[in-house]
């Protein structure tokens, strides 16, 4: 049994299905790279396995149990889940540590003091100590975007999902936060990652599934899938990219 | 690149912008001297010029009646004061049962849109006469048949529903990731409205809402049609006794005094926060 499986997972937006059967298995402390072209549905796939989209059809399994079930309240499946988005998504009218501090004081009932501490250490960690009291306008963006996996990873998911989060970043600013992926990928934290940061995932990915309008046409590990794809659209879709 | 030293006096650039200030301040001046010249020279050519100035720019009347008046003007800033509080308190309700999801809950939301639709749909003299008039009509025992009272609930109902439209517009204007950011870390929808949403919508219409508190104090002289002494009564009162309309001046001067600097101020804010949006 893996820590997170889909089994048949179909999502529809109205009239268009985005995700049209998408099974995956996730291992405990493994990276996953989604990749695929812009509008495959790796933003939906992420956003239906953190239950911010509901799913048509399928299952979620998380430690076996299944997630997506109608009905089932999400707030403690999302509590296990943490998400990092795109456009970071801070809370512009708090300072980062109150960003951070916000759900772990609301949902888990902790005190500032409480968490004083490990928050700190938090902020320590990926270099940001310095920062703790600015405001979101007063940060880059890839200080930002730190900030936003901190707030994420204070709740202390099983699990993170990333979607494209260097992406709206200037190049200087990617590094540093491929950084702190690098880092939490060797503390052994299982990740799901939308990017286009192909050569971040070539060579960290335990495995890369290329999504292909809905469906996961081909995965394997890096090495096999972009060295030597077995689909022509994977093939075409990586010689555009690289 | 060569090492030119920094020029210590004004640049060239800063030299002409100055002239040009000069320049534009100037022609300003001119240009309003010239109007008000005509107006001041224009105006008492008119025939009945004497009979105006008499009546409605009279000295002496002013003086005597304008430490009345002011006084009366207390007791519009008085009913402002209290009926504020209470339609920030009654508005964010009314926004707050417009936002509920819950289909449980679907009879808040209707009973907020209908209290929205109606108040706003109301001339506010209109609904002043109907409840300063109707409810005290009830034979209700001192103090309770106070136009105070009824008055007051009157300007808190109407205002209350300006103010919730404002709050929710507010709600809406904050980008629906920022809901999506805060359910994500486990949050309630309820936590998500208090901690996330409704800090930055209500500090995004502060300037909205201030244009409608400025209009409130103007239209707390509407309550002089249901009994209570405040400066427009006073006025009408001065008006009867003198055989004058100058009260009614120096009423017009004692609101501007306030409403002015208020509306310079609420603009300010607006154009502060389309700056920050830009
Ligand atoms: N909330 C929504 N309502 C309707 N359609 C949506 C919604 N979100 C996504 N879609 C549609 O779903 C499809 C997949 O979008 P998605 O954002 O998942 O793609 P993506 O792979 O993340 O693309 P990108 O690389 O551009 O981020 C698109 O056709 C998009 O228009
Ligand atoms: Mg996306």
């Amino acid at each position: 049994m893996s820590f997170l499986s889909l089994r048949s997972v179909t999502k529809s937006f109205a009239e268009n299905q985005v995700c049209k059967g998408i099974d995956l298995e996730v291992e405990k402390g493994q990276m996953v790279c989604l990749i695929g072209a812009s509008g495959s549905g790796k933003s939906t796939l992420l956003r239906c396995i953190n239950l911010l989209e509901p799913i048509d059809e399928g299952a979620i399994l998380l430690e076996g149990t299944d997630i997506a079930e109608p009905g089932l309240d999400p707030r403690p499946v999302r509590e296990r889940i943490g998400i990092v988005f795109q456009s970071y998504n801070l809370f512009p009218h708090m300072s980062a540590m109150e960003n951070v501090m916000l759900a772990p004081r609301r949902v888990h009932r902790k005190t500032r003091a409480q968490l004083k501490a490990p928050v700190e250490a938090l902020f320590a960690r990926f270099g940001l100590a310095e920062r703790m009291h600015h405001y979101p306008d007063q940060l880059s963006g890839g200080q930002q975007q730190r900030v936003a996996i901190i707030r994420a990873l204070a709740m202390q998911p099983q699990i993170m999902l990333f979607d494209e989060i260097t992406s709206a970043l200037d190049p200087e600013l990617v590094g540093e936060v491929l950084d702190v992926l690098r880092q939490l990928h060797a503390e052994g934290m299982t990740m799901i990652l939308a990017t286009h940061e192909m050569g971040f995932a070539r060579e960290l990915a335990d495995k890369v599934c290329f999504l292909d309008a809905g469906r996961i046409l081909e995965e394997g590990p890096p090495e096999q899938l972009f060295a030597a794809p077995q689909q022509e659209r994977t093939r075409a879709f990586l010689s555009r990219i690289l | 690149m060569t090492d030119k030293a920094v020029p210590s006096g004004p640049t060239r650039r800063a030299l002409y912008e100055a002239r040009i200030r000069r320049r534009s301040a100037l022609i300003a001046t001119l240009s309003t001297a010239l109007v008000l010249a005509a107006i001041i020279i224009l105006v008492p050519m008119a025939p009945g010029w004497e009979a105006v100035k008499k009546s409605f720019f009279n000295g002496p009347v002013l003086a005597k009646t304008f430490p009345g008046l002011l006084n009366a003007f207390l007791m519009d800033v008085a009913i402002f004061a209290w009926c504020a509080p209470l339609i920030a308190v009654l508005a964010l309700v009314i926004a707050l049962c417009r936002d509920v999801r819950a289909p449980a809950l679907f009879p808040l939301r209707l009973f907020g849109a209908l209290y929205t639709d109606i108040f706003r749909g109301l001339p506010v003299v209109l609904v002043i006469y109907l409840i300063g008039f109707g409810v005290p009509g009830l034979g209700l025992p001192r103090p309770w048949n106070s136009p105070y009272i009824w008055g007051s609930l009157a300007l808190i109902l109407i205002y209350s529903a300006y103010v919730a439209e404002v709050i929710r517009s507010g709600i809406e204007s904050i980008h629906q990731s920022q809901r999506a950011a805060s359910a994500s870390l486990g949050m309630s929808d309820a936590d998500t409205m208090r901690f996330v949403i409704l800090p930055q919508a209500l500090r995004n219409v502060v300037p909205s809402n201030m244009n409608l508190f400025i209009a409130l104090q103007k239209d707390v002289a509407l309550l002089s049609f249901i009994g209570p002494v405040e400066i427009f009564r006073q006025a009408g009162v001065y008006k009867s006794l003198m055989a004058n309309f100058t009260p009614y001046v120096g009423a017009a001067v004692i609101f501007l005094a306030l409403t002015i600097p208020a509306t310079r101020y609420a603009d300010y804010l607006m154009a502060r926060q389309r700056r920050r949006r830009g």
